[in-house]
């Protein structure tokens, strides 16, 4: 099926989307949750009439539209990349991947784009009410466009409601309700939005601790923290709730990412999580040395994550790779095998077909029946490559579960305080919130590494390995506009970082 | 209910609804057009302000159509999407270029601290407006002229020429509509600026808006009729319904025209309009031109790509490989895909009424000096 593997290719590929995908990702946290906190501070303007809020909704809208500018720019890329440098995948999978990126379009990006240009500008060209309904409609539509992205995405993770064609070679959509309920799209689009609006939330809380700091805009600085305060509370306990359902899907449906997240080699029932471990990077797939060379366990707490019983089995990495038959698992190797008939059968199906040999051709498709669901399998050279780079894995899981819980903590000392209106007097909290800000960006690139990393090598998990979902190009291409996206964002970063401290410093304007 | 309805129905269904969005996308390149006229026609900051703003509040709505002509593509042709982009590679990332580096610059040009200074966000636009729509124009040509490229047996693409899509560029067809769209572009934007701009007090800087939109109706027209006169004479590629060949035929596109008269009447009232709003425009000095241009290029663009996709015509024609080359009917989804998009399609209404009524309540107030100039107002 595919002619030669030119892993350098995949590789770049690959680099590109993780490039592309970590610089949009630094702007659509703040997007998904500024554009609901502006929302918030506006409607508390419209219901108070008070011009204080709205000079301090004005003042958090500028800061959204400089951030918003760039998730724009880098996110156009996001979707053609597909198309440029996966071109395979977007044949094969095309059928159902691209419509939840239509579908993001229309209901999504129209509305963003519409409104956008009335919150910013319509301040004296529409009605309060109608400018306030368009803000919502901002932050409706930016995390709409979230939801279809990451049925999408979730769809890559856990493929459902389709078939595989041999006669287009491609899997076509079965059940659109399928692939829109997945539990896997459902737990993804909660889990990263609430993230989302905790990172913003931790951006008001930063920036107002500066003004703080300085004693200047004090009570815009507690009206800002009031709120986001509150937002971020809620949303991080929400990200810690479907973190937890998140876990739960990956054991079902990618058991693999999960032995992978706590470095788990061997299955155990009352398997530990590792609170702290320092992994031994030499560890190979059915070798006997020991996976950590530091470990403090947890013991129970993977099984209980995993099926909510602590007593519970959880396979190992080798268990997926050899199988364990004891257990009932059929490892990667058994599928490879199978997986490389399906291969032969559908090539056979294929020539016969063309040669108008009827009976040849369907007695080729219905060996090729029997073992299609491992064609994807049939694409690896090994056994092993069904392994994700662990050490990678494992460690941003970690990250990202400590910073997530860390958030919690400081979401509820903010609210205290300011509860107790001792916000002023508290000046050891605005390092911590200023802290917890760039803590809570490195969680939510942690939390994109943990479920894009600890699914390699499947563009489509069991299905479509990366090697063969590539375009048919030669790798210096890809390279170069790799590092054409990397100068471009970087330089871009750059100057709205610049814009963004310098309307910071100028500040919200204050009521005479 | 829309289940019911045969593949090849929802098929030409979809060719139809993507040729709306991308012939809505060509009228709004009017923002486009219009940053190509900053450095021309502002020659003040003042002026400049005026344009920036002006086309500026609507560049999010044609950046977003773009978007959405890619993921109609991709939803409803995925053969065309993973061929053009994956295959015609260099030619569209240099137009994604153009485009990332637009979504910035109206934001950043004028905010203190921005790294390059005005003067680089300008170019930015600029470099958008006029290589990135002539590339998309270019590109567009290639429906006609066709491209390099071997599908196997499994429909995945090999790119057969070394400059992956750049090769577009050197057909004097293809750089003719690409050009075509670039003045078309400029037009619009002047007729634009001309509609949403209060220029009380400002006579110079209309009459030079004005100037502007004649002179490159000019230009446009010399390029009009190059790509005009190229697709009347012209071999094109044709498909054999019953068996799925592709022949090349001479004068294709001359006879898709005869054969569907209704699209030789879209072109022509098009074309019409389009000389209508700069006749009003120049020599009645008429501001709502672009009303009048702007629907004849929606129309010309339908006109284009239904003679591109329809009436036995492979709308994305391999000059390498015949075989390979793809009609509306071998390069769609499923059935059953392009059935559950059609039910998503409904909305598409309900999505343009709110963008009219928004358009009407933004711009029904022209874009004053003294607003651009107001403390109180958030400018770009």
């Amino acid at each position: 099926m595919i002619d030669q593997m030119d892993l350098s290719l995949v590789n770049w590929a690959r680099a590109q989307f993780a490039l592309t995908a970590m610089y949009h990702w630094l702007f659509v946290p703040l997007t998904l949750g500024m554009s609901f906190l502006c929302a918030f501070f506006e409607t508390i303007y419209v219901k108070t009439g008070n011009e204080e809020w709205k000079n301090l909704t004005k003042f958090w809208m500028k800061l959204f539209g400089i951030n918003f500018a760039i998730g724009v720019a880098t996110g156009i890329i996001l979707e053609f990349e597909f198309g440029t440098n996966w071109a395979n995948y977007s044949w094969m999978v095309g059928d159902i991947f691209g419509a939840p990126l239509a579908i993001e379009g229309i209901v999504a990006f129209f509305l963003e784009a519409t409104f956008f240009a009335v919150m910013f500008f319509g301040w004296n060209r529409v009605s309060k009410g109608f400018h306030l309904l368009s803000t919502w409609m901002v932050a409706i539509g930016s995390n709409l466009s979230a939801l279809w992205i990451l049925v999408a995405n979730g769809w890559m993770q856990f493929p459902t409601g389709m078939a595989f064609n041999p006669d287009t070679a491609r899997f076509e959509m079965k059940s659109f309700f399928d692939v829109v309920f997945s539990p896997y799209a459902i737990s993804k689009f909660s889990h990263a939005t609430t993230s989302g609006f905790a990172v913003s939330s931790f951006f008001v809380i930063a920036v107002s601790c500066y003004f703080l700091a300085k004693r200047r805009h004090v009570l815009m600085a507690k009206r800002s923290i009031a709120v986001a305060s509150v937002f971020g509370l809620i949303a991080s306990l929400m990200v810690a709730f479907t973190g937890d359902e998140a876990a739960y899907v990956d054991a079902h449906h990618q058991p693999m990412k999960l032995a992978a997240m706590e470095g788990l080699w061997d299955g155990t029932t009352k398997a530990p999580v590792v609170a702290f471990g320092i992994i031994n990077g030499m560890k190979q797939p059915g070798d006997f040395q020991d996976p950590f060379v530091v470990e403090f366990k947890v013991p129970g707490l993977l099984s209980l994550l995993a099926n909510r019983d602590p007593g519970s089995y959880v396979p190992g990495i080798n268990d997926l790779v050899y199988g364990n038959k004891k257990m009932g698992i059929t490892g990667a190797k058994e599928m490879l095998e199978k997986g490389k008939m399906a291969v032969k059968f559908l090539a056979e199906y294929k020539e016969a077909k063309k040669a108008g040999d009827m009976q040849r051709a369907s007695m080729a498709l219905q060996k090729f029946n029997q073992v299609k669901e491992y064609l994807g399998y049939g694409h690896l050279e090994k056994p092993e490559d069904a392994v994700p780079p662990v050490s990678i894995t494992f460690y941003a899981f970690h990250i990202m579960v400590i910073v997530g819980s860390l958030m919690i903590l400081v979401f509820i000392l903010f609210l205290v305080s300011t509860i107790k209106n001792t916000l002023e007097k508290n000046t050891w909290l605005y390092p911590i919130g200023v802290a917890l800000f760039f803590l809570s960006f490195i969680a939510g690139q942690a939390g994109w590494v943990v479920a894009e990393v600890g699914r390699q090598p499947w563009a489509i998990q069991g299905l479509l390995p990366v090697a063969v979902a590539r375009t048919d190009i030669a790798a210096s291409n890809v390279k170069l506009t790799f590092f054409m996206f990397l100068v471009t964002f970087t330089l871009l970063l750059i100057a709205e970082v610049k814009i963004m401290l310098k309307q910071i410093q100028i500040g919200p304007k204050e009521v005479a | 209910m829309i289940g019911s309805l045969d593949q090849s129905i929802l098929q030409q269904l979809w060719w139809i609804l993507a040729s709306i969005v991308g012939s809505l996308f060509l009228f709004l390149t009017f923002v486009q057009g219009g940053q190509t006229l900053i450095w021309q026609l502002g020659k003040n900051e003042t002026e400049k302000s005026l344009i920036i703003n002006s086309i500026g509040r609507k560049w999010e709505l044609t950046f977003t159509t773009l978007v959405l002509f890619g993921g109609a593509l991709f939803a409803a042709f995925p053969k065309f999407y993973a061929t053009s982009f994956g295959g015609a590679y260099w030619v569209w990332i240099s137009i994604l270029f153009t485009f990332i580096v637009q979504a910035v610059s109206f934001e950043y040009r004028k905010k203190p601290d921005n790294l390059f200074g005005p003067t680089i966000y300008e170019a930015f636009l600029f470099i958008n407006g006029a290589i990135g729509i002539l590339l998309i124009g270019a590109a567009v040509g290639t429906f006609f002229t066709g491209s390099n490229f071997v599908l196997n047996e499994y429909n995945l693409v090999k790119w057969t020429n070394p400059l992956r899509g750049l090769e577009a560029a050197q057909n004097i067809f293809n750089i003719s509509l690409g050009l075509f769209l670039v003045f078309n572009a400029r037009v619009l934007g002047a007729l634009y600026l001309l509609n949403n701009i209060d220029f009380t007090g400002m006579d110079e800087f209309r009459r030079r808006t004005k100037n502007a939109v004649f002179h490159n109706f000019i230009a446009e027209l010399v390029f009009l009729l190059i790509v005009v006169g190229g697709l009347l004479t012209m071999s094109g590629f044709h498909v054999d319904p019953a068996t799925g060949q592709v022949i090349k035929v001479p004068f294709k596109y001359l006879k898709n025209l005869f054969s569907m008269p209704h699209v030789l009447l879209i072109l022509l009232v098009g074309l019409g309009l389009v000389i209508y709003a700069v006749y009003v425009t120049y020599l009645k000095d008429k501001d709502n031109g672009i009303w009048f241009a702007g629907i004849g290029t929606v129309l010309v663009g339908l006109a284009v790509f239904f003679t591109a996709g329809f009436n036995n015509t492979p709308f994305y024609p391999s000059k390498v490989d015949l075989q390979s080359s793809l009609t509306i009917y071998n390069a769609s989804s499923s059935h059953y895909t392009l059935t559950a998009m059609t039910y998503v399609a409904l909305i598409i209404p309900v999505v343009l009424a709110y963008i009219a009524y928004v358009w009407y309540q933004m711009d029904s107030k022209k874009l004053s000096q003294e607003e651009i100039e107001s403390a109180e107002a958030e400018n770009y």
